[in-house]
This record gives structure tokens, sequence and C-alpha cells, in this order.
């Protein structure tokens, strides 16, 4: 129990909550390098996906790049990157990107290939051209998986964002990062608190967004409930 | 009017979908291609809208070769109905409705009113607009998909098996309204199906494929189910096509009898003596509005006490009656092969008893019209 109380005690003392190194700076920086490494990623990911499940070319190597970056060993990159551009926000934002790309890319062309062959069929016997057929159809049809994919890559950086603290650029990590150097439980305890939230709200705040961008005819469980 | 000259398709790994397809849709009339699968029906409609492009020879719309123009703008001018509708899930039905009208370029509030019209015209609800294709029936989701194709109102609608996912009570629904829109709007309808049943309702005119993409018969459907040039075709066509191409014979040829008919007040012993003196095994007795009621043998009367109405004896159940103005010849032998008496009960658009039809004299006008 009384490492509950130190917890208590941690998170309730002011000086926490202010200056540079306070909590809430702490908690902007870990935001700011994981919305940024995420906006990054999606620019990157989601387009690709949405080109090679739309022209069903590039397929199979675009899925076994994310497979490969998947394997890659979040820490290595950092350090990779580190050797090439330095200390900084470069190598941490390079690292989450990594980290991020392949549920998002896959997801994407998975979302995009899903499509069932009779909706193409019909958008183009209409008279939809390659362009209107990706944006009008495929693209709402595969954004419930899009934003799953999306979902997934945020949990795991704000997660992983934590390493920003090796190259010395903060975030929520220097709590974890300090703790161990100082030996100190409580403040290690009280850094992984604070991701774990972190990474609660960003759930909460994707449940939010689908249903902003989903339609609600794709919604199967809106339907049921009516 | 669209023209087949020579039209194939042939694949590179040697499947030859349609071979050299001769053949002429006429305008405002319902052409079905019917044949098993494999017969190239499904290719030839889909070479009409570019969905497929011909290997060799040409397809001309009006005498127009189709691939002068822009395969996406000569679609939105040809109306598309495919199996299962192919609804866009994430659309509500009026949107999905005004598809086309938006990429031709419309106003928003313009194509949805057109689609609010079209919903009328194909027998949906307005109060089914908001709702998402998910929420639909099947049946209610082929009527959007055939709304939809006619949003942009175009000339030709191309239908590739509309109705063959749907239960047989909302397919002849379905064919049904079909007849009806046709009657209404004459558009040149191309469409597929595997179901002879379907395309000899449906069609003014009839394609036959055969396996290996070749037109084996192109005729008129009466024309088909009396002469089907070849075996195949004939064994296509199925067991029972002599009967079901009394379908096109109108029952106003036959002469209904009335000398067996007696209401119900009159006395058994003379509508034996009547019955008898032309020999006929039944007489059918009816109401004063001349309703039927039933039948009763010959035979009965002749044991039935002096003096009792017919209206009192116990009578057999008149069974299936066919209209005598509107039905065909298949639907008065079905009567008749229906009626305990083994006589046909003929009525009137109110169903007031016109006359009675034995199997002999049905035998006799089937013999004339069908000669």
């Amino acid at each position: 129990m009384d490492i509950l109380i130190d917890l208590y005690r941690w998170f309730a003392d002011p000086a926490q909550w202010s200056g540079d190194s306070g909590i809430p700076a702490r908690l902007a920086e870990h935001v700011h390098y994981s919305a940024l490494a995420l906006v990054l990623s999606s620019a990157v990911a989601v387009p690709l996906g949405l080109l090679t499940g739309h022209t069903g070319v590039g397929g199979f190597a675009t899925t076994s790049l994310a497979n490969f970056a998947r394997a890659l060993p979040t820490i290595g990159v950092l350090f990779l990157v580190v050797l090439f551009a330095g200390i900084g926000l470069v190598p941490v934002v390079c690292a989450l990107v990594a980290l991020a790309v392949p549920p998002i890319l896959v997801n994407t062309h998975e979302g995009v290939r899903g499509v069932e062959p009779r909706l193409r069929d019909a958008a183009r016997g209409m008279g939809m051209r390659g362009r209107q057929v990706l944006l009008r159809l495929e693209l709402p049809v595969a954004t419930p998986l899009i934003l799953i994919g999306v979902r997934t890559a945020a949990v795991q950086v704000v997660a992983t964002a934590t390493i920003a603290a090796y190259v010395g650029v903060g975030g929520l990590g220097r709590y974890i990062v300090d703790g161990q150097a100082r030996q100190d439980l409580t403040m290690m305890l009280g850094g992984s608190v604070l991701v774990v939230a972190l990474a609660v709200v960003t759930t909460l705040l994707f449940a939010g967004l689908r249903g902003l961008l989903v339609a609600p005819g794709l919604r199967a469980e809106t339907a049921s409930a009516r | 009017m669209i023209t087949f000259e020579g039209a194939s398709k042939h694949y590179p790994d040697g499947t030859v979908a349609v071979d050299g397809l001769d053949l002429t849709v006429e305008t405002g009339a319902t052409t079905v291609f019917v044949g098993p699968s494999g017969s190239g029906k499904t290719t030839s409609l889909r070479m009409i809208n570019r969905m497929v492009e011909p290997t060799g020879g040409t397809v001309r719309i009006d005498g127009r070769d189709v691939r002068d123009q822009d395969p996406a703008v000569l679609r939105r001018s040809i109306g598309y109905v495919i199996q299962q509708a192919g609804l866009f899930p994430h659309r509500t039905v009026l949107d999905n409705i005004a598809t086309v009208p938006l990429l031709l370029g419309w106003r928003r509030a313009k194509a949805r009113a057109r689609a609010a019209e079209l919903m009328e015209l194909v027998g949906l609800q307005p109060a089914q607009a908001r709702r998402y294709p998910h929420q639909l029936s099947g049946g209610q989701q082929q009527r959007v998909g055939v709304a939809r194709a006619l949003a942009a109102d175009p000339p030709v609608l191309l239908m590739d098996e509309p109705f063959s996912a749907v239960d047989p009570v909302v397919r002849t629904t379905l064919q049904d309204e079909l007849l009806r829109l046709q009657q209404e709007l004459h558009k040149t309808i191309v469409f597929v199906t595997h179901d002879i049943d379907e395309a000899v309702r449906l069609g003014d005119r009839i394609a036959v494929f055969r396996p290996g993409g070749v037109l084996a018969q192109y005729d008129a459907p009466e024309r088909l189910l009396a002469e089907p040039v070849d075996a195949f075709v004939e064994s296509f066509i199925g067991y029972d096509r002599g009967v079901r191409r009394l379908s096109f014979f109108p029952a106003r040829e036959l002469s209904p009898r009335q000398d067996t008919v007696f209401d119900d007040q009159t006395r058994a012993e003379d509508a034996y003596d009547i019955a008898a003196g032309h020999g006929s095994p039944w007489v059918l007795v009816v109401s004063a509005e001349h309703m039927p009621l039933g039948w009763v043998g010959t035979e009965q009367l002749a044991r039935v006490p002096a003096g009792v109405p017919l209206g009192d004896l116990d009578l057999a159940p008149y069974g299936h009656t066919f209209n005598v103005g509107t039905d065909s010849l298949r639907a008065a032998l079905d009567a008749a092969v229906l009626s305990p008496a083994g006589l046909a009960v003929g009525v009137d658009d109110d169903g007031r008893v016109v006359g009675v039809v034995s199997q002999d004299d049905l035998g006799t006008a089937i013999w004339s019209v069908t000669e």
C-alpha cells in the first residue's frame, strides 16, 4: 500500500504540475511527438495503401515491406538514425513513423481490396472513372478499417514515444528513464500511469472519430440498435 | 437499336466467351439473353457498355460504334442493373438513386428530387429515402437498383440477372413491376437470365445462347416455344414447352357452354333431365348473382328426391376459375385439370360465371390455334 500512497503524494506535489519538467510540459512534449509521427505516417501510408489497394499493383510488395518493418526494433531504429542525424527530434519521429506506417498501410490496402467486386462493377458500370471509384466508393467503404489501423498505430506510438527520453528530448519517458537512473520507483510508476492514461484517451478519441467519419450505413451496430 | 456485328471475345488463355455474335436488339423492346453458364450471355451484355471490350467485331448503338465514345460518358447514358443490386452501403437510398445524375453534374437538390420521383415510380415508400441499403429486403434493394439505373432517363437499360438472388414470390412481383414499367417507359432493355421462364415472361424477343458463346436461336417467345431450332434449344426450354406456349393464346378463343350451369333454386330433377339429355356427367351450380357455388354429379342428381333445389345438395368445390376476357389458354387448361369435374369454370371480371369448358373443347381450341 505504501507505493500507492507514494504515488498519490507524487501526483499531489504542486511542483510536479509546473515548470519545464512538470507533468503538463512533459505531456505536451509527448503528445507533440506522437501526433507529429502519426500525421506523417498517415500522410505516407494512407495514400500509398489507397493506391496499391485501388490498382492492385504492388500490393504484395507493400504488405511484405510493412511486415518486415514490423519486425524492426524501434530502439534500434532510434539509435541508427541518431548515428546519422544526431540527438534530437528527428530520430524520435523517424523511429515512431517506422512503427506506425505498417498497421496503417496494411489496413488501408486491405480495406480497399476488401470492397466487394460487384460494388466496384456497379460503380464503373454507372460511369465512374477510376478516381471517382476510389473517392466515392472505395475510400468511404474502407474508412472503418483505415481508422482501426490508425488507432492501432496511435496507441503503439503513444506507448513507444517514451523512447524520446533516451535521446534527451523529453516526453513522459523522462520520468521512466530518470526514475530508473535514480532508483526512484514512484517516479517510474507515475510516468507509466500517465502513458497508460494517454493511451486510453487516444482509444476514446478514435471511438469518437469513428462516429464522425464512418457513414451510418456502414455502422452495423448503430443499425441493429435502431 | 443495338447491333452486334461479328462481336467476339476470345481470352488470351484460349477461352472463347462470345464467338461471332450477329444480332439486332430492337429499340423500345425487351430482349432477353438466355442460356446456361458459360454461354457468353453476360459477356455479350457487357460489351454494350464496354465493361467488356470485344476482341473482334463491333457493337453499335443507333449506328454508332460504342468504341467511339469515352467509356465513362457512354456508361452514364446506359442504365445498368446487376445481381443483388450492388448498392453503395455508405449512401442512403436516395443518394444511391441520385448517383448517375450527380456524375452528370446535376445540382444535388435537382438530383435528389429526381431520385424521389423514381422511388415512387418503382414502388418504394418516401420514408425509405433516408434508409441505408442493409436496412432493406432483397426485393426492395433491387427496386432501388432499378430506380438508380433509370435516374438519368437513359434510353437503354442493361439488366444482368437482376432478380436471380430473390425468392420466387418476390421475383414474380419484380417481374410484373418491370413489365408495368416497360409499358410506361418503352426503354430498350437487354435482360440476361439463365431462367427460361423469366425470359418467356419478360421478353419481346429471346436470344438463346449455347455454351461456347454461340447464338443458337433468336425469336419471339411463342415462336421459340413452338419451333426450337435444334435439340439443344429444345432441351434448354424444357419438357413442358407445349403447355407453356399456351400462355400466348387468349382464352377468348374458347366458347364456354352454359347448358350445364344452373342456379341454386333449380329443382334437381329438372337439372337431371337437361344434363342427362346432352350426356353431361356434371352440372355447375351458381347463385342468383351467377357466382359459382360448386359441382354436382348427374348420377347423384338421379338419386335425389323430387323437388329438392340444387342449393340444398352437397356440392363439390368448383376449384380454380379462369377469366374469359384476360386469361390465356394455359390458365383455362390449368383450371380444367384442377377441377374435380374436369371442366374449367370461366368467369368475367366480377367473378360471375360465363360458362364452363370441357377438356375436349379445350383440346379442339388448342389444336386450332397452335396449328
